[in-house]
């Protein structure tokens, strides 16, 4: 035994494995719920991005004589609405401002959250303490609450509104990141970096972000989900997007007079509402078996 | 056990007392004067510097907020701007109308979400579990404001089966319990019932298939228990987490409820809030969140401590 040649002990590079992302997109890819969900979206978002191109007529543009009118009219697909604008064109319209207040917050919180719950995280001692005991205050308002008596005191407005949800969606991220941060902060390959002179940013910017934004990526997919019911729900009470603007939400309100006349025209903002948050929850679902994240 | 329950007592003081700032602070972060609502448009400026006064808006912040917070913690939330009527009087009137509704729908929710939870988690990865699993995806994605709207549509507007709005006939809010007064609770029960039903059942299908999995089942099935045998042997199992949730879901509920009171003319809190909010009745709006925001931090103390004396393997 003793001739074993040389040429067997050589690293076998030509067979990489494939890495950790390709793997997650590959079985991603193969998730059929996902997938649907993720082209749902995708051709909600390029209508709304390509309102003007695509909307068959002006979103703002009614006459009363023509208000009401039910699904598969001539000239108006989806019927109209209270003062006779076309739900279609509205409803590919309203994409545009309903998908923004929905994903905005999370995007911001998702900012915001990470690093103050890494910088917790990585910290501990009273640096944890504090923020997380701030962070413990907010978790005692019910997210709906929270989002209406912030937007309520600061007055209606999508300013305002984003705002509210903003605060809103900070805490549940900033506590997965403190905990995921929490976590690695003991294990021993950042204890060897810190051990080979890595200094604090250089430790999360290399070894913990890329640990933590996983797991919140996908707890965010989900969390817009929410957002997207929130926002549109801050609307439907008067507090988000002001009249004529077409959003899902405040249609739905406006148009809330309307269920003893016309009423399937008058439930189909919310039925988009539905679409996109559902699709939301099933995308992050699969997202979190394809990158085996445990919550 | 006792000294699980004081060390949780006392790790919640700090959260209510950051509550109450957070309360105190809506007042202040709201744009414009506080008294703008109370002024009249010509008021001068020596009224306005005596209800300034007055009202204590003339002194620094942490001591307005130490008067508020001793007249809070006496039960004085002070005075609606818009009816005149003490904050505590209105806000306690609200909250027993959300609370029974948040109740019933919390119970409805609770035996659905563990009916569909249990049979997803026996028959997992079978079309039983992929149904149940989808009713429970459809519970935590739909806007309920919306299903509410749905609801109303098909049983009153177009079956007229049931009221669409209020909380008795004629509007009033005296509620009794006798039919009439039950058939207009039933659409928003059901309404807000989804939220819960939908968490209830992935925790108790994620908590029946760990359960199933375990050594302990295959021992108790070894040795010829029946099925049904088994199966009380999940439930207890399954039942500390599955109870704890539903504390929770109640708590989410009597304070999530504002759009769904809204969609239904209920007079509860969410009602309050909204009329609170459009008239810029600010102490009124601080005094309701800050009730609802009291009950459910005791409602989640009272979870988690209930928890631990039901489950002795939880030690935290």
């Amino acid at each position: 035994m003793a001739d074993i040649s040389l040429t067997q002990l050589q690293p076998l590079d030509a067979v990489r494995s494939a890495g950790y992302w390709q793997n997650v997109g590959a079985r991603l890819v193969r998730d059929k719920t996902a997938m649907a969900a993720a082209a749902v979206l995708l051709l909600l978002v390029l209508a709304a991005i390509f309102a003007p191109l695509v909307a068959p007529l002006d979103p703002l543009d009614g006459r009363l004589t023509n208000r009401l009118k039910p699904i598969g009219t001539e000239g108006h697909l989806l019927g109209t609405d209270e003062l006779g604008r076309d739900m279609l064109s509205r409803l590919i319209w309203g994409g545009r401002l309903s998908l923004l207040m929905g994903v905005t917050p999370v995007v911001l919180a998702f900012i915001i959250g990470s690093a103050v719950g890494i910088i917790a995280g990585y910290a501990g001692g009273w640096t944890n303490t504090i923020i997380m005991r701030t962070i413990d205050v907010f978790y005692a308002f019910p997210s709906v609450l929270l989002a209406v008596a912030l937007s309520g005191a600061l007055g209606a407005g999508l300013g305002n509104a984003l705002l509210s949800l903003t605060v809103v969606f900070i805490p549940p991220i900033a506590r997965v990141a403190e905990s995921v941060t929490t976590r690695l902060r003991s294990s021993d390959f950042i204890e060897a970096a810190r051990a080979s002179g890595a200094d604090a940013l250089t430790i999360v910017r290399v070894h913990v972000l890329g640990n933590v934004l996983g797991p919140i990526f996908v707890y965010a997919t989900s969390l817009i989900a929410v957002s997207m019911i929130l926002a549109s729900g801050l609307s439907f009470l008067g507090l988000g997007v002001r009249p004529p603007s077409p959003e899902w939400g405040l249609m739905l309100n406006t148009l809330r007079t309307a269920i003893y006349v016309q009423p399937w025209v008058a439930a189909l903002p919310g039925a988009m509402i539905f679409m996109v948050s559902i699709s939301f929850n099933m995308l992050s679902d699969g997202l979190r078996s394809a990158m085996e994240v445990r919550q | 056990m006792f000294g699980y329950t004081l060390r949780r007592i006392i790790y919640t003081a700090p959260v209510l007392l950051g509550v109450a700032v957070v309360c105190f602070a809506l007042v202040h972060i709201s744009p414009g004067d506080p008294l703008i609502s109370i002024l009249p448009a010509d008021a001068s400026v020596d009224l306005q510097n005596r209800l300034r006064v007055l009202y204590g808006f003339d002194r620094s912040y942490p001591e307005q907020f130490i008067l508020w917070l001793g007249r809070a913690l006496q039960g004085d939330l002070g005075t609606s701007i818009a009816t005149g009527r003490p904050v505590t009087t209105e806000v306690m009137r609200a909250v027993a109308n959300t609370l029974m509704l948040a109740a019933v729908a919390t119970f409805i929710g609770f035996v659905l979400g563990c009916f569909f939870g249990f049979v997803a988690g026996y028959f997992s990865n079978s079309p039983l579990d992929k149904a149940a699993s989808a009713a429970a995806v459809f519970g935590v994605s739909v806007p309920h404001y919306w299903l509410g709207m749905v609801l109303v549509i098909i049983f009153s507007a177009q079956l007229g089966w049931l009221p669409a709005a209020g909380a008795g006939p004629g509007g009033s809010s005296q509620w009794k319990f006798d039919m009439v007064h039950l058939s207009y609770m039933v659409l928003p029960a059901l309404t807000m019932s989804v939220i819960p039903m939908g968490i209830i059942a992935r925790t108790v299908r994620a908590l029946v298939a760990e359960i199933l999995a375990q050594e302990f089942v295959i021992g108790l099935r070894a040795r010829g228990l029946s099925e049904f045998g088994v199966f009380l042997h999940v439930v207890k199992n399954a039942a500390p987490t599955a109870l704890a949730v539903m504390g929770v879901q109640l708590g989410y509920l009597l304070g999530g409820s504002i759009l769904i009171e809204t969609v239904f003319s209920w007079p509860g809190t969410g009602m309050l809030l909204n009329s609170a909010i459009f008239q810029r009745d600010l102490p009124l709006l601080q005094g309701t969140i800050l009730v609802l925001a009291l009950f459910f931090v005791v409602l989640n103390l009272a979870v988690d401590v209930l928890q631990s004396a039901l489950d002795p393997r939880i030690k935290r």
